[in-house]
């Protein structure tokens, strides 16, 4: 049942430096798709295509072992902040309250 | 409706905490509660659809008790609440703009500055006598767990992601199972987004009415069932987007989102036009365009979607996006050669 569903093949921008990783776990603890695990006192990544760069892993690494470049994969955030010139932009926040 | 008096129906009371009292609120959800949560799952009021930040207390807290931190998004927060039943625990509600947990540690509302801005505005360390709050794993995107700990002096420990595991997650001494860390997207969980969806393809819809009432006054026909009848493929099209598409997820080849609503559409446009359709013209328009309207929408799901990561969006919009418009254009282009030629 887990990442059952999977997106597209090889575009995810995570990284894993391993000299840096303490083995704390922190970041398994946060992965929302599994995509990373403990073994032998490091953590590895198991499931790279799973990963949907929410970012969680690397804000929670005390240790800056994880990097990725987070966003949201949403193509209506891309467009709008494509069409204002400015970075994905979804729309779903408090700024509008008009509607 | 709300009482100024009284304060919203879900405050049952008030209990002593710290310096002052905080609202107790009720495990159980009024129908107007349930009501509200069906509107905003049909994009009424949904940007406004907030509580005040701040503490609250659930059953009969004490200085012993948990402390549960959630979203100002009154639908988050009512999910919470109901789960809660029967615990007595502190429940502190962060200023997201009325956004959920997920999509305001996107955007960072949900954060660690706001986590240590409440604690203080609350004071907190005054409430409990212990240093330890429980946050949604969802809001870790935009929680530095480390940097709370040390602005603040609170552990965080990370919860299960669904409000419905509390229990048992607390019942296993805060362990979580494995199931409770993976997202989900089951056929329920799909169904529940795809109103907002529908919601906002109006545009598009409106265009695509637009489009074709025009095109039929140029063809010579004023306002008929005919008409009305010949606008269904493009209905059914934004329907295939927003409904098929999200409900057959799993099981619709492909991994692109685009390219699913494509499928899909190009399929049911083949179905339409063996039944009803006639000359190549009006065959080959259908087959350019709604097909090209069904993979716009499904691209547009991503979003909704708990399993798409921004780089794969941004590779499949870049081949999916200029093929929609080429597709739209070229089906436009032949309507109105069609068109001409008839005049």
């Amino acid at each position: 049942m887990i990442n059952s569903m999977r997106y597209l093949k090889n575009v995810v921008t995570l990284n894993l430096d391993k000299t840096k990783c303490t083995g704390c776990g922190r970041c398994t603890e946060v992965c929302p798709r599994t995509v990373l695990t403990l073994s032998n006192g490091k953590v590895e990544t198991i499931d790279r295509d799973a990963c949907i760069e929410c970012g969680a892993c690397s804000r929670n690494c005390p240790f800056e072992a994880l990097t990725v470049s987070a966003g949201v994969g949403c193509a209506y955030a891309v467009i709008r902040g494509a069409l204002k010139g400015t970075a994905p932009d979804c729309a779903c926040s408090g700024k509008s309250d008009c509607c | 409706m709300e009482d100024k008096e009284k304060g919203p129906g879900w405050i049952k009371g008030w209990v002593a905490a710290g310096m002052g009292f905080v609202p107790v609120i009720s495990t159980r959800l009024s129908l107007e509660d349930t009501l509200g949560g069906v509107c905003v799952r049909w994009g009424i009021g949904r940007m406004s659809y907030r509580i005040l930040p701040g503490l609250y207390a659930v059953g009969k807290p004490d200085a012993d008790s948990l402390v549960l931190v959630t979203a100002n998004y009154k639908l988050t927060f009512d999910s919470l609440r109901k789960n809660l039943e029967g615990l007595s625990v502190w429940v502190l509600v962060l200023d997201t703009k009325g956004v959920n947990v997920w999509c305001a540690a996107g955007k960072g509302t949900f954060g660690t500055e706001e986590i240590i801005r409440q604690v203080a505005a609350v004071n907190l360390s005054s409430v409990v006598s212990h240093r330890m709050m429980i946050l949604p794993q969802l809001g870790a995107p935009g929680v530095a767990a480390h940097v709370v700990t040390r602005m603040t002096g609170f552990k965080v420990v990370y919860g299960p992601i669904r409000a419905a595991d509390i229990p048992r997650f607390l019942n296993n001494g805060l362990k979580a199972d494995p199931g409770m860390r993976a997202v989900s997207f089951t056929l329920k969980e799909r169904l529940a987004v795809m109103p907002v969806e529908l919601i906002q393809s109006w545009k598009i819809a409106l265009a695509a009415l637009l489009f074709h009432v025009l095109c039929a006054f140029a063809g010579g026909n004023t306002i008929s069932w005919s008409v009305f009848f010949g606008f269904l493929p493009y209905a059914g099209a934004i329907l295939i987007g927003c409904i098929f598409v999200p409900v057959m997820l799993p099981w619709i080849p492909g991994r692109s989102l685009a390219f699913k609503g494509w499928l899909a559409g190009i399929v049911s446009a083949f179905v339409y036009i063996l039944i009803y359709g006639h000359q190549w013209t009006g065959n080959l328009v259908y087959l350019l365009i709604l097909p090209a309207i069904s993979s716009f929408f499904a691209l547009n799901f991503t979003g909704a979607t708990p399993y798409t990561s921004l780089s794969g969006v941004k590779k499949e919009m870049k081949v999916a996006l200029p093929l929609i418009v080429i597709s739209v254009v070229f089906g436009v282009v032949l309507q109105i050669f069609g068109l001409w030629r008839l005049l």
